[in-house]
C-alpha cells in the first residue's frame, strides 16, 4: 500500500530496537476481551483507477450530475467561484497544516485568518469577528448562548419563525439541556417578524432575526433593533446568504450586537450541505465572551509584525468546563477560502455580483407573476422569493425537472401554513435562457 | 548537522490584503448582465454601501496567497509529529474524489431520489465506521470531535430523561482533552476529575469510589493522551454500568487500534471518531473536521436527526426519530470531509487499515526507545501511537520544552504537542503516525539528539530559536492584553 512506507526489512530492524518479535507483540498488553474478533467488514482496497470509477457511478446517481440549474437556495447557494480561489487554497501548505499552535511556522494561516476576521467584520459592519464556527446553524446557537452569558441572570431568548427551520432546530438541540426558555416569534403577513409581543416577555436576554430571512425577505433591521434594545435585550442577527450585504445595509449598521451566519456562498462547493462556514462577529466590548478561536496581531522579539491565536483563556484547552464554548477544530480552510473569495471580489466586484443576483431574481419573479404566480409576501427581497400558484404547479415543476431544472422548493415541508408556496433562488450563475424556460413552462 | 530540511529558503514579504490594491480592480470574472437592471428600485433606507474591501487584480490575489503559503508548514512540507492530532499523510486522490462534479455540486435539499449517490456514500460510510469500532449505529452529522462529544452528552441526558432519572455528575480523567469537560458542561453535567494512577492509566478502584446513582457515567479516551491503553477498561465500564451509568469513548486516538480493539466489547456506549485524524482528511489549519458518533443499540434512537437509512435498495433520510436529540448541523455535517474519509477507507481496505495501526504503534515505540536515554520518559512502559517525554533532564541547563520545540522548527520539523497532557509537567508528546518511514524517523531522532546535546553545551541558541522563520518568538502577552483582532 503506497501510504505505508515501511519495507519488511525496516519493520524487522525497528522491531529489533523496540524488543518485539512481530508487529502483533506490540499489542500484547491489550486484554483479550477488548480485542477485535475476525476482520473488519469494509470494502476495498481499490486502486486509484477503480476508486475513480466508483465515484463516477455514485455521482451519476445524483441529479446534480446532469442538472442545468437548481433554483433553490434555502441555506445552500450556487455561486461562481473564481478558479484562483480553489487553486490557491488547495495549496498543501494551507491544507495539510494543523491548528496554528506554533505561530512562527504558521504565519500563512494566521495572517490569512486575521484578514478573514477583518473582511468579515467589515462585511457585517461589526468591530470584531472570530476565526469561524462550524456552520450558520451552530453559529446561531452559539450566539444565543453567548447572549445568555452576557445577560447573566436572564434565561429567555426569542427567535423569529422566519429563521431557517434547520437553524432553529439546531438552536433547540444546543439549548435543550440547560433550563433556558426559547420563544418563537411569529411571521407577519408581509413576511417580516412580528415583534409586537416583546414587551410581554419576561427575562428576555436576546432576540434573533435572520435577514434576508428564510423567505428571502429583507427584515427591517433598524426598527427591529430599536424595538429589541428598548426591552433591554441583545440584538442578534443571522444570515444564510452573505452576498446580500453587497447591496443591503449591514446588520452592524442597523445596531446588531452579535451577527452570525453561513458563509458557504463565498467560495465553498455546495457539497450536499457541508463543509460550510459559520461566520461570527460582535461588538468589541463583548470580545472576551466570544466562542471559538481568535487571531490577533502582535510583534516578535525583534519588533516585526506577526499573528498569534489569542484570548485563549476563554477556550476549552485552558478553561475546560468553564470555557465559553467546547469548539476546538473549526472551519479553518473554509475561512481562508472566504477571505480569498472576498479579496477576489473586492468592494466593486461584490457590489456588481450582488446587483446581478438581485436583477436575475427580479427577472424570474416578475416573469412568474405574469405567468400567474402570486407573491406570498409583499416585501423587499434579495435573490430568493416565495410565490404561490393558483393551479397545481407540481406538473410544471415535473416537466422542468425532466429538462434539468429544479424550480424552487415547496414550503409545506417546513411550514404547514405555507403549502403550495414555493421558495425560489436565482444567482448570477443562472442564464436568462434558463429563467425563460421556467417562465414558459409555468404559463402552460 | 549541516544539511537537512529547513536549513535555507527564500522568505518573501507580503503586506495585508488592504494594504494593496486600487479601487476599480477585480479578480472576479463577472457574468454577463443578460437581464434588465432592477436594483435601483430598492428602498433607499435598506440600501447600503459596499463594504470596505480592497479591490485587487487576479495576480495580486495569486501572489498574496502564494507568499502566505510559503510561511506555513504542512504535512506535505515535512514531519508533523503533533501528539494526539494524528498528522498522517493526506492522500491527494481523496481531494479529487470529493471534488467529483456531481458530488461537489449536490444541493442538500433535493428530494431523496435525486440524491441517491450522496446518500449511498453516507450510508456506506456509516456501515464502515460501525464495523471499524464494533458499534451498532452511526451518525455522521457532528462537524468535529467536540460536536460529537456534545452529541454524545446530549444523548446521555436524553437517555436518563427517558428513564426518569436525574444525574448531574460525570467522571473525566485528568489526562482528557479539554473538550471533554467543556462538552459535558454544555449539557449541565458537572465534571468530576479522576486522577490517573502512577502507571498513567485509570485504577478501577478510583472509579468504583466515585461512581454513584447521581453520576451520568464516564468519558474515557482510549488509548489515552499519554499514549497508553486503558488496560482496565472492561472493569471500569462494568462498574459504571452496574450503577446504571453510561460510558463515553473519545476516539481521538483510534489510529492506534483499527482492527485491533472492539469498542463495544470494551463496554463503550457511544464514541466519536475524528475523521481528520485517523481517516486522513486534511486539517486545513484548523478544520473542517468531522466527528461522527457511533453508538450501541440501546442509544441508536437518540442519535441526531435525520438518520440515513436504506429500504428496498434505495437510500433515504428518516426524520421520524421521536427520541432523537435533534439536529446538530444545518444539513448533514461536513459532507465533503466525509467523502474524503470514505475514499480513504476504500483505498485502504480492512487489512491496510489494521496494518496502518500496527505501523503507527511501531513508529511511536521506535521513537520512544531511540530517545529514552536523552529525554525523560514520563511513564516507562510500551506505548501505543504516541509517546510522552518531558524536559525534566534539560531543566538544569535552563532549556525548556518550549526551547526544544522552537529548536526543532529551525531544523525543518513541526514540534510535537507540548505541555499536554497536563499531568506531565513540560510534556513533549510525539505521535509520528504510520506514514513516516524509518529514514525520516532516524533523521528526526538524530536532530532531536543534537538539540539535546546543544542544550547541555550551550542552550542560548535554543532559547533564541527559531531563527530561520518569517517571524521570531511572538509576544503573546501583548496580543491578549491589548487585543487587535481586525485590521
Amino acid at each position: 500500500m503506497r501510504y505505508l512506507p515501511h519495507t519488511d526489512t525496516e519493520i524487522a530492524e525497528m522491531l529489533a530496537v523496540t524488543g518485539h518479535d512481530q508487529l502483533d507483540d506490540l499489542f500484547a498488553h491489550i486484554p483479550d476481551d477488548c480485542r477485535y474478533r475476525g476482520e473488519m467488514s469494509l470494502a476495498g482496497p481499490l486502486s486509484e483507477w477503480s476508486l475513480t470509477d466508483r465515484f463516477q457511478e455514485l455521482a451519476a446517481k445524483n441529479y446534480s450530475s446532469s442538472a442545468k440549474a437548481v433554483l433553490i437556495g434555502a441555506g445552500s447557494y450556487s455561486h461562481h467561484t473564481p478558479e484562483i480561489v480553489s487553486s490557491l487554497i488547495s495549496r498543501s501548505e494551507f491544507l495539510t497544516a494543523y491548528t496554528p499552535y506554533q505561530p512562527e511556522m504558521s504565519q500563512g494561516t494566521l495572517q490569512g485568518i486575521f484578514e478573514y476576521q477583518t473582511l468579515t467584520a467589515r462585511l457585517l459592519g461589526m468591530e470584531v469577528a472570530n476565526a469561524s464556527m462550524y456552520d450558520g446553524a451552530s453559529a446561531l446557537a452559539e450566539a444565543l448562548l453567548m447572549a445568555l452569558r452576557i445577560a447573566r441572570k436572564k434565561n429567555t431568548v426569542a427567535i423569529s419563525a422566519a429563521i431557517h427551520p434547520h437553524y432553529r432546530e439546531v438552536v433547540r438541540t444546543y439549548l435543550q439541556a440547560e433550563s433556558f426558555t426559547l420563544i418563537e416569534l411569529p411571521v407577519k403577513e408581509d413576511g417580516r417578524t412580528d415583534l409586537s409581543s416583546l414587551q410581554n416577555i419576561d427575562d428576555l436576554a436576546a432576540v434573533a432575526l435572520q435577514s434576508p430571512n428564510f423567505f428571502g425577505v429583507i427584515e427591517d433591521l433598524e426598527k427591529a433593533g430599536q424595538a429589541i434594545h428598548s426591552v433591554a435585550a441583545l440584538f442578534v442577527t443571522c444570515f444564510s446568504e452573505p452576498f446580500a450585504y453587497g447591496l443591503f445595509r449591514s446588520p452592524g449598521d442597523n445596531g446588531a450586537d452579535i451577527v452570525c451566519g453561513e458563509g458557504q456562498s463565498f467560495g465553498m462547493a455546495q457539497s450536499f450541505g457541508g463543509p460550510g462556514l459559520g461566520m461570527f462577529a460582535c461588538k468589541a466590548k463583548h470580545q472576551r465572551t466570544l466562542p471559538g478561536r481568535l487571531v490577533g496581531e502582535t510583534v516578535d522579539i525583534e519588533g516585526s509584525r506577526g499573528y498569534v491565536l489569542t484570548l485563549s483563556t476563554r477556550e476549552q484547552h485552558i478553561r475546560r468546563e468553564k470555557a465559553t464554548s467546547n469548539i476546538c477544530s473549526n472551519q479553518g480552510i473554509c475561512a481562508l477560502t472566504a477571505a480569498a473569495y472576498m479579496a477576489s471580489l473586492g468592494a466593486t466586484g461584490l457590489r456588481s455580483v450582488a446587483r446581478l443576483n438581485y436583477d436575475k431574481a427580479a427577472y424570474l419573479r416578475n416573469g412568474l407573476i405574469e405567468a400567474g404566480g402570486k407573491l406570498l409576501f409583499n416585501s423587499p427581497t434579495f435573490n430568493e422569493f416565495v410565490l404561490c400558484f393558483p393551479d397545481d404547479f407540481e406538473v410544471s415543476r415535473e416537466r422542468l425537472l425532466k429538462k434539468g431544472i429544479v424550480a424552487g422548493i415547496e414550503l409545506g415541508r417546513f411550514y404547514k401554513e405555507y403549502k403550495n408556496a414555493y421558495l425560489f433562488c436565482v444567482t448570477e450563475t443562472t442564464a436568462r435562457v434558463v429563467l425563460d424556460t421556467v417562465i414558459g413552462e409555468a404559463c402552460k | 548537522m549541516t544539511t537537512g530540511p529547513g536549513r535555507s529558503g527564500l522568505i518573501m514579504e507580503e503586506p495585508l490584503l488592504w494594504e494593496k490594491g486600487q479601487p476599480g480592480r477585480t479578480a472576479f470574472s463577472l457574468p454577463d448582465q443578460d437581464v434588465p437592471e432592477r436594483s435601483k428600485e430598492i428602498d433607499a433606507n435598506l440600501l447600503g454601501e459596499a463594504p470596505d474591501f480592497p479591490d485587487l487584480s487576479e495576480i495580486d490575489v495569486v501572489r498574496h496567497y502564494t507568499r502566505l503559503s510559503g510561511w506555513n508548514f504542512g504535512i506535505d512540507t515535512g514531519m508533523y509529529p503533533l501528539g494526539s492530532c494524528t498528522m498522517k499523510y493526506n492522500p491527494k486522490i481523496n481531494e479529487k474524489m470529493a471534488a467529483t462534479p456531481g458530488i461537489a455540486s449536490s444541493h442538500p435539499l433535493l428530494d431523496d431520489e435525486l440524491s441517491q449517490g450522496s446518500l449511498q456514500i453516507l450510508f456506506e460510510l456509516q456501515s464502515f465506521l460501525a464495523s471499524l469500532t464494533g458499534m451498532d449505529a452511526v451518525s455522521l452529522q457532528p462537524a468535529a470531535g467536540a460536536q460529537g462529544e456534545l452529541a454524545g452528552m446530549l444523548a446521555f441526558a436524553a437517555y436518563f430523561r427517558k428513564n426518569g432519572e436525574q444525574r448531574n455528575k460525570i467522571l473525566i480523567p485528568d489526562t482528557a482533552h479539554g473538550t471533554n469537560p467543556s462538552s459535558a458542561a454544555l449539557c449541565g453535567f458537572k465534571p468530576v476529575q479522576i486522577q490517573s494512577g502512577t502507571d498513567g492509566i485509570i485504577d478501577p478502584q478510583v472509579v468504583a469510589e466515585l461512581m454513584d446513582e447521581n453520576t451520568v457515567g464516564i468519558m474515557l479516551t482510549n488509548p489515552n493522551t499519554l499514549g497508553l491503553f486503558e488496560e482496565s477498561i472492561r472493569e471500569i465500564t462494568a462498574i459504571v454500568h452496574e450503577k446504571g451509568g453510561l460510558v463515553y469513548g473519545d476516539g481521538a486516538n483510534m489510529n492506534a487500534v483499527m482492527g485491533i480493539v472492539d469498542f463495544k466489547r470494551c463496554g463503550i456506549d457511544i464514541m466519536h471518531l475524528n475523521l481528520h485524524k485517523t481517516f486522513s482528511t486534511p486539517h486545513g489549519g484548523g478544520g473542517p473536521g468531522a466527528g461522527p458518533i457511533c453508538a450501541v443499540e440501546k442509544l441508536r434512537g437518540f442519535l441526531p436527526t435525520p438518520h440515513v437509512t436504506r429500504k428496498d435498495g434505495a437510500y433515504y433520510l428518516e426524520y421520524n426519530c421521536p427520541e432523537s436529540i435533534g439536529r446538530l448541523h444545518a444539513f448533514f455535517g461536513n459532507f465533503g470531509v466525509l467523502v474524503k474519509a470514505y475514499s480513504y477507507i476504500l483505498s485502504m481496505g480492512a487489512k491496510n487499515l489494521k496494518k496502518a495501526s500496527q505501523l503507527a504503534v511501531l513508529n511511536a515505540n521506535y521513537v520512544r526507545e531511540s530517545l529514552r536515554n536523552d529525554l525523560y520518559l514520563a511513564y516507562d512502559k510500551p506505548c501505543m501511537h504516541e509517546c510522552v517525554f518531558s524536559d525534566k533532564w534539560q531543566q538544569e541547563y535552563q532549556v525548556s520544552t518550549l526551547d526544544m520545540a522552537k529548536g526543532l522548527i529551525d531544523h525543518g520539523y513541526h514540534p510535537p504537542t507540548i505541555y499536554f497532557p497536563l499531568v506531565v509537567p513540560g510534556a513533549i508528546m510525539i505521535e509520528p503516525t504510520e506514514t513516516e518511514n524509518k529514514d525520516d524517523l532516524d533523521q528526526f531522532i538524530a536532530v532531536f539528539k543534537d538539540l539535546i546535546r546543544e542544550a547541555k553545551e550551550d542552550g542560548e541558541r535554543l532559547r533564541q530559536a527559531p531563527l530561520r522563520t518569517k517571524v521570531r518568538r511572538l509576544d503573546e502577552t501583548q496580543a491578549a492584553r491589548k487585543p487587535c483582532l481586525t485590521g
